[in-house]
């Protein structure tokens, strides 16, 4: 479709990217430097780098002296072109965009939805300008609205009670990674071109699902024209494709930049960047047009402005990700589908910047694991990763087979191919309550109300597995329907409200959409269901007074079971213990295959994960006892980890038991939190004296001798 | 059958033996060593009774985590359940797995060696644990002679077994400069030594004894710091090069 071979590309191999279509995988295949050696090449920061980082330092502190806020939009509602240009040093900035006219200023974000916006202001001591809040009731429906809108009591109840989580019905959902590289590649015209040809080749028979894809196309080919202009803003010209290293950087940064101003999504990755980007600056590097000192420099200002990255959240939102993430996740690494590794000398530069702005957890630094990457690649991982701890790993052997060589993580484990497919993020659903339910037929065991249908509980004084399993097995049953219900109303009024206009413009037209679940609380459920079946679990029952809002009694609920005794020991997952193992396994499957049961919003392939990073700490909060042993309020652990503590026969068993959860019923990411003490990794070189040489021993001392 | 009594395994080992091991700590130990943090293993006809077969199934399922490690044995002392060790090192090399022994060679009976020489064929390293090289100094410090010990450490050394020698500094103890290079002197004459590991002394045993209620005998003693380990070290490699320079003339004359 491309016309002719602009200036831009001069010293790429063409092919079907630059002669078809739009094609940034085969633009990477056929023109990436792979590389073996070591990091001895890298560069320390460039004075500019450390004036630069250490003025953001300066306004870190006085951020978190402000009480965790420096300065917040109020009444400019946020859009691609909604600031003027914002700069930390202009002369220094060799990259250069904010999200508003000034570094740390949180914009105002108010499509997913007002009473969010507003109670962020609120809780750092500003107020949302009465014209906005009167534009978004009075006149401008936001996301929330429609969802409360649509909801029937019983998924506000299961909301209520934290039986689902975290659901994305107040915010954005995030998880869409724009290929943001096409900015850089093609430049915006170009892209516009395919977007008008996407639209005149599109079906003309106006169903409402055809017609929904029109006007979506416009929106984006609306969002593309502004991304120009934000161009425009900082005075560049993005229409065309960048020439350059910087302009790349730049251009594929303003693609992502115009994302984050429209969307404050929970997760918003920015894609797998660093080995394309390689292209350019070796090519530069190669016409002597930068030194390896400048290249360094360009990367270390790119992830400098994504460290930036800030949104307006509530401290409640802050609880449950233990934090301000923005989830910018990087994808680096892997190896591509005919074998060769993708790790190029840009891989090593962008875990410098590990050393060069010290340790971070933003962007989230991920490697695409593979048996097959280069030594001394895996030699610098893990060295950075002991430095910094701030490295995750993804295994690329398990996901190439699904999405190929250009796929990149959304959020910490969801994996997609970038521009072809995206996904509706979708929480979790806490399996450890859903257990309780089992048990007590389907009341709550802190709030004492029926949530869940009334089904009959477990009678009895000693726990039975088989009746227990029975009893959980309809429970999921429940749960799985309601929540694919609850997530297609959210994601209908996602995409009705706050559609992410300029993230799917950087996609192609027919998208595969995954329907991503989750799931909290696994090892809990494992455990529990193991002291049920090889112990003896004694439930404790208990009337449960049912308080109003105010606090008043309403009513009393006999014979909940709020508690359990446990006699004699029991097998825990984390020990590579197959007894217990397997009933995580079975779980995982079961409740996969109960959501494969329900018709999902824009046929999105249903998927599941296993990941809650931080927010396991909130659930635990409103988890009541569990036969377990574990108490309320204790953290459930995070993602498919063991219960702290209770993986007693080191790190190869409890990863062992976490590598038995089937991949395939869990799709959207299994994660597992791993810490360790350097220490317990292995021998320190200066006290341990290994490979004794006789010989050389020998030598020494006679060289001492004749000193 | 020969059953084995084991106190517990652990999956990942990094530091008893080159690369990540399985590492089997038997149950029981006739030494009571001052700086003891395993007391839990002191105990003998306790812990889990396992055969051998089980142990290694253990180790195949996450064989390629081991892939330039292996199993060792360790505790308590595996040489006190020498039939059950040597059945599990044999049923360990038939399935070409990497196989080594921290023991402190107490076990050793110069007079009666046969039993140690079966084990000796199915082991590919060892780490030996020499508390002490002065004899009366061992025997305050561990309840035992160190005779039999250091004849260990020769005549593996003799048989040209790969070991490496690990040496704990316990303040006051063990760090005696003169003493350590008396004990590089003594390790300069063993061929087959291959790496020496001096062990800085921590506390971490501590919270053990309080759950068993024994009393902790160092109750007043600090961990010992990295760079009193590392000089330890240069005195004992000095120790082995004076050996080296008086002994061993052919090496010297090379040069």
């Amino acid at each position: 479709m491309f016309k002719n071979f602009p200036p831009e590309w001069e010293g790429f191999t063409p092919g079907r990217w630059s002669n078809t279509s739009v094609n940034v995988r085969d633009f990477i295949q056929k023109n990436i430097t792979p590389y073996d050696g070591d990091e001895s090449f890298l560069q320390p920061p460039t004075e500019a780098t450390k004036q630069l980082w250490e003025q953001v330092m300066d306004l870190s502190r006085q951020e978190r002296e402000a009480g965790g806020v420096l300065d917040m939009d109020t009444s400019i509602i946020s859009t691609i072109t909604s600031h003027g240009p914002g700069y930390l040093n202009k002369n220094l900035e060799k990259i250069v965009g904010f999200q508003t006219d000034k570094p740390f200023k949180r914009s105002l974000q108010p499509f997913g939805g007002i009473r969010m916006a507003q109670q962020a202001c609120k809780a750092y001591g500003y107020e949302v300008d009465p014209k906005v809040v009167e534009i978004f009731t009075k006149y401008r429906k936001t996301h929330n609205q429609g969802v409360f809108d649509a909801y029937t009591p019983e998924m506000k109840l299961a909301r209520h009670a934290a039986i689902l989580t975290g659901l994305p019905d107040a915010y954005g959902r995030g998880r869409i990674i724009g290929d943001y590289r096409r900015v850089a590649l093609y430049g915006v015209d170009m892209l516009i071109e395919d977007k008008e040809h996407q639209k005149a080749t599109h079906f003309v028979r106006m169903t409402s699902k055809n017609i929904r894809l029109r006007e979506e196309l416009s929106e984006q080919i609306n969002a593309l024209n502004d991304l120009k202009k934000l161009g425009e803003i900082y005075g560049f010209d993005l229409s065309r494709p960048a020439k350059n290293a910087q302009e790349a950087i730049q251009w594929l940064y303003f693609g992502y930049l115009a994302a984050v101003k429209e969307q404050n999504g929970a997760a918003m990755s920015i894609g797998r960047t660093s080995s394309f980007l390689d292209i350019y600056l070796q090519r530069d590097l190669e016409k002597g047009l930068i030194t390896e000192s400048e290249a360094q420099e360009l990367i270390d200002h790119f992830i400098m402005k994504l460290r930036l990255i800030k949104f307006a959240r509530t401290p409640e939102y802050n609880a449950l990700f233990s934090g301000d993430p923005t989830w910018v996740t990087e994808s680096i690494g892997g190896v591509s589908v005919d074998g060769q590794h993708m790790v190029t000398k840009n891989s090593f530069r962008y875990l410098n910047t590990l050393n060069n702005l010290g340790t971070a957890p933003e962007p989230n630094m991920t490697v695409l694991w593979s048996t097959r990457l280069p030594l001394n690649f895996k030699r610098f991982c893990a060295k950075m990763s002991i430095q910094s701890s701030s490295i995750q790993y993804e295994n690329d052997d398990l996901m190439r087979v699904i999405h190929g060589d250009d796929y990149a993580i959304a959020c910490c484990v969801s994996s997609m191919r970038v521009g072809k497919e995206m996904q509706f993020f979708g929480a979790r659903a806490n399996l450890a309550k859903c257990l309780l339910y089992a048990i007590n037929g389907g009341v709550d065991e802190r709030l004492g109300i029926q949530v869940g249908p009334k089904y009959r509980p477990v009678e009895g004084d000693i726990l039975d597995y088989d009746d227990v399993m029975q009893k959980y097995d309809d429970m999921m049953e429940w749960l799985a329907e309601l929540y694919v219900n609850t997530l297609n109303v959210i994601h209908f009024m996602h995409d009705k409200y706050s559609y992410e206009r300029l993230q799917m413009a950087l996609h192609d037209r027919d998208v595969k959409r995954y329907f991503a679940t989750g799931i909290a609380g696994l090892s809990v459920v494992a455990d529990s269901l193991s002291a049920i079946k090889y112990a003896k679990v004694k439930p404790i029952r208990k009337d449960i007074e049912v308080k109003d809002k105010a606090g008043n009694v309403v009513s009393i609920t006999k014979n909940v079971v709020v508690d359990y005794e446990i006699e004699g020991d029991f097998p825990k997952y984390g020990n590579d213990d197959d007894r217990v193992d397997q009933i995580a396994v079975n779980i995982v499957r079961t409740f996969m295959d109960k959501i494969r049961k329900h018709h999902t919003y824009r046929d999105g392939v249903p998927t599941m994960s296993i990941l809650t990073i931080t927010s396991n700490v909130v659930y635990g909060k409103k988890t009541g006892n569990t036969p377990d042993g574990r108490k309320q309020g204790v953290p459930l652990a995070p993602g498919a980890n063991p219960m702290h503590g209770r993986d007693t026969h080191g790190a190869v068993a409890s990863l062992s038991s976490v590598a038995k959860l089937p991949f395939r019923h869990a799709q959207d990411g299994i994660s597992n939190t791993f810490s360790i003490v350097p220490d317990a990794l292995g021998k320190n070189t200066k006290i341990f004296a290994g490979d004794l040489d006789f010989d050389q021993l020998a030598q020494e001392a006679f060289n001492e001798e004749s000193e | 059958m020969i059953y084995g009594y084991i106190h517990s395994t652990e999956s990942f080992g990094t530091v008893d033996g080159p690369g990540i091991r399985f590492v089997i700590f038997f149950q029981g130990c006739p030494m009571r060593c001052l700086y003891c943090h395993n007391p839990d293993t002191w105990k003998i006809h306790a812990g889990n009774r396992v055969t051998a077969p089980e142990l290694l199934s253990s180790y195949e399922r996450n064989k390629p985590f081991y892939h330039h490690g292996g199993i060792t044995a360790t505790g308590g002392e595996p040489m006190l359940q020498m039939d059950f060790l040597t059945e599990l090192f044999s049923l360990a090399k038939q399935k070409n797995i990497h196989t080594c022994l921290d023991t402190s060679g107490i076990c050793f009976q110069p007079e009666s060696s046969g039993k140690v020489d079966a084990l000796l064929s199915v082991t590919d390293l060892i780490l030996l644990d020499i508390k002490h090289i002065d004899r009366r100094k061992h025997e305050q410090l561990t309840g035992f002679s160190n005779q039999n010990i250091l004849a260990f450490a020769e005549y593996i050394s003799s048989k040209n077994i790969p070991f490496w020698v690990r040496h704990v500094i316990l303040p006051e103890w063990t760090d005696d400069k003169e003493e350590l290079f008396q004990l590089g002197y003594f390790l300069g004459r063993l061929n087959s030594l291959k790496a020496i590991d001096v062990l800085p002394y921590h506390d971490m045993g501590k919270i053990k004894y309080q759950s068993l209620g024994i009393p902790y005998p160092l109750e007043n003693v600090p961990p010992v710091s990295q760079e009193t380990a590392i000089s330890a070290r240069k005195q004992i490699l000095s120790g082995m090069k004076k050996y080296l320079q008086e002994n061993d003339k052919k090496k010297l004359t090379f040069f």
